[in-house]
């Protein structure tokens, strides 16, 4: 007997560990026929998974958890038994901000201090002389991408929403909009800023691995109600998933994986594109300069599947700090539980997971280490934000 | 209506045919003051400037990401706005999704008056599908009569048989194949091309 499915994806990256667990037999192997289904938008996604239509879906980890908490929309629990993929994101700029924050840079290009304060400064300038403000691009409002642009430029002293705009723009749509000046930078996860740089348009002004090490990127998600009520089916899904991150993670797979997610009906880019993203060596700048890092994208490797509630934490933290969610003991347990390491230790067969506590996985370049247990103490070393408490 | 003056609505749609059938059934309805954004540049500047009640999209829109951005309480946005979710009305909602539309209230109509709007286009939108529908099956055949026409002169031609025999033997195979006559024709012009 084998279970159908229907799985919601967008066309990225870091749906990998889906695409390949469909498409390399991973799922079949399981006895679950799983149709993969490429979706336009995450509120498709989001509202397909919440009312049924999907079985499950590739999805930002905090929609998962902005969902759960009923934030700005219906409230339908979700879970998330496994990490499709942590990082991966990056922050493209246009040539012409580029040359700015490189001239007004103190210290190392990588460094995100020295880019944020050198940010703050052409913000400054550009305010005397009375220049429009900057423009950024991102995914949704409960994306990372949102929140890891907010935390970057606020560590340098711009104000997210009072100094510089911020827009949500699909992520095809970023490229172009950047090439037409509308605007001046954007953070998305990959293939699109590679395609950017390659087409002599952007520069990739960090690796959000710069920003935060360790960042729970998209999930898999489901239904509470869902995974309640078909345990084995979920257990079998994260088995797929986890022998398909495995199999990424491998480099000698590599360029089969790459082919893979390149078809059109999955991702539709160049395969060289997505192969260059996995192995984390990119092209930063038109002018060919590359950049290595093994922290690009996680898939599989340091245990990057396994669902980490304290990065839960931190996202709903930054919820608080931009005034999305207000702040409460109980909406911090509803969004630490969202992430569900048992579920993920229950399916492959490992023992209970050691109680890791609530201290700092994430790694973030500025402020004191997150504690998850002391979000307001946490959030009241910054400067810049919105919470009401 | 009523006394209430007709809600002002804007569609989001990048197709103009799709649009314009919403737009005549709305105003047939009596709604009255019906707009259409078909560029996605500078969306939500666009629909500001057209300060609506209701916003309709197509769900094959990558832009109502976009519109998400109008949930957030910030500088740039001046009304508050909230999707058509009313949690008792599961049925409403399906047939959205499966329309493939989705509304957007702006500062508290009141349900009960988007609830006709959403009606109609929901209806509007599968009239829209069913008529693509019939398109692209009337194209298909069109394309199919076109390869079946030449499959049958190069039957005539090669074997020596009239019209009526050169189809009769393209069905027949057809029948014994389990295909589609098109597909024996499509394989006979590619044959043919490939022995030239």
């Amino acid at each position: 007997m084998t279970t159908p499915l229907r799985i919601g994806f967008i066309p990225l990256v870091d749906a990998a560990a889906l695409i390949v667990a469909v498409d390399k037999g991973f799922t079949a192997a399981e006895g679950l026929d799983v149709t993969l289904v490429r979706e336009v938008s995450w509120s498709n996604v989001r509202d397909k998974l919440n009312i049924g239509l999907f079985d499950a879906a590739h999805l930002l980890a905090p929609v998962a958890i902005a969902s759960s908490l009923g934030l700005a929309h219906v409230k339908v629990p979700i879970v998330a038994p496994f990490n499709l993929g942590l990082n991966g994101n990056a922050i493209t700029v246009s040539p012409a901000l580029h040359a700015d924050i490189m001239a007004e840079i103190d210290g190392d290009r990588y460094d995100p201090m020295a880019t944020a304060l050198a940010l703050a400064r052409v913000v400054a300038a550009r305010r005397k002389r009375g220049a429009e403000p900057l423009t950024f691009g991102m995914t949704f409002p409960f994306s990372t991408h949102n929140y890891q642009l907010r935390f970057w430029m606020a560590a340098g002293g711009v104000d997210p929403d009072e100094d510089v705009r911020l827009v949500v723009l699909p992520p095809p749509y970023m490229v172009d909009s950047l090439a037409n000046g509308h605007v001046d930078a954007f953070c998305v996860g990959a293939p699109w800023n590679s395609v950017a740089v390659d087409l002599g348009i952007g520069h990739i002004l960090h690796f959000v691995s710069d920003i935060l090490v360790r960042a729970a990127e998209k999930v898999l998600a489901v239904r509470q109600s869902w995974s309640q009520n078909n345990p084995e089916v979920l257990a079998a899904l994260i088995r797929a998933a986890f022998r398909a991150s495995q199999f990424i993670e491998q480099p000698i797979n590599r360029a089969e994986v790459a082919r893979m997610l390149a078809q059109p009906e999955r991702i539709g880019v160049d395969a060289d594109v997505v192969q260059r993203t996995l192995d984390g060596h990119l092209k930063i700048s038109p002018d060919g300069i590359m950049r290595e890092s093994g922290r690009y994208l996680l898939v599989g490797r340091e245990e990057a599947g396994r669902p980490d509630p304290v990065q839960a934490a931190w996202l709903y933290a930054q919820m608080v700090r931009w005034g999305q969610a207000p702040l409460g003991p109980q909406a911090l347990q509803v969004a630490m539980a969202v992430f569900r390491p048992d579920l993920y230790d229950a399916a492959l067969g490992l023992p209970e997971g050691a109680l890791r506590g609530t201290t700092d996985t994430i790694g973030a370049f500025a402020g004191p280490p997150f504690d998850a247990g002391d979000i307001a103490g946490h959030l009241a070393a910054f400067a810049i934000g919105r919470s009401k408490s | 209506m009523g006394a209430e003056p007709s809600p002002k609505i804007v569609i989001v749609d990048e197709s103009p045919i799709r649009a314009a059938i919403l737009e005549e059934g709305l105003r047939e309805a009596g709604f009255t003051a019906v707009s259409h954004i078909s560029e996605m540049h500078n969306l939500l500047a666009r629909i500001y400037a057209l300060d609506p009640d209701v916003i309709v999209i197509d769900l094959e829109n990558p832009s109502r990401d976009v519109l998400e951005q109008m949930f957030q309480v910030s500088r740039a946005v001046r009304r508050p706005v909230a999707m058509f979710v009313d949690q008792s009305d599961a049925a409403s909602i399906q047939a959205s999704v499966d329309a493939g539309v989705s509304a957007y209230i702006v500062d508290g109509l009141k349900k009960e008056r988007l609830k006709p709007i959403l009606d109609l286009c929901i209806s509007r939108f599968n009239a829209f599908a069913k008529l693509q529908d019939e398109l692209d099956r009337a194209k298909s055949a069109l394309e199919d009569r076109k390869v079946i026409d030449r499959a049958k002169g190069i039957l005539m031609k090669l074997k020596g048989l009239t019209e009526d025999e050169a189809y009769v033997l393209l069905r027949s195979t057809a029948m014994r194949e389990k295909k589609k006559i098109g597909e024996i024709a499509q394989s006979i012009l590619t044959a043919s091309e490939l022995l030239k």
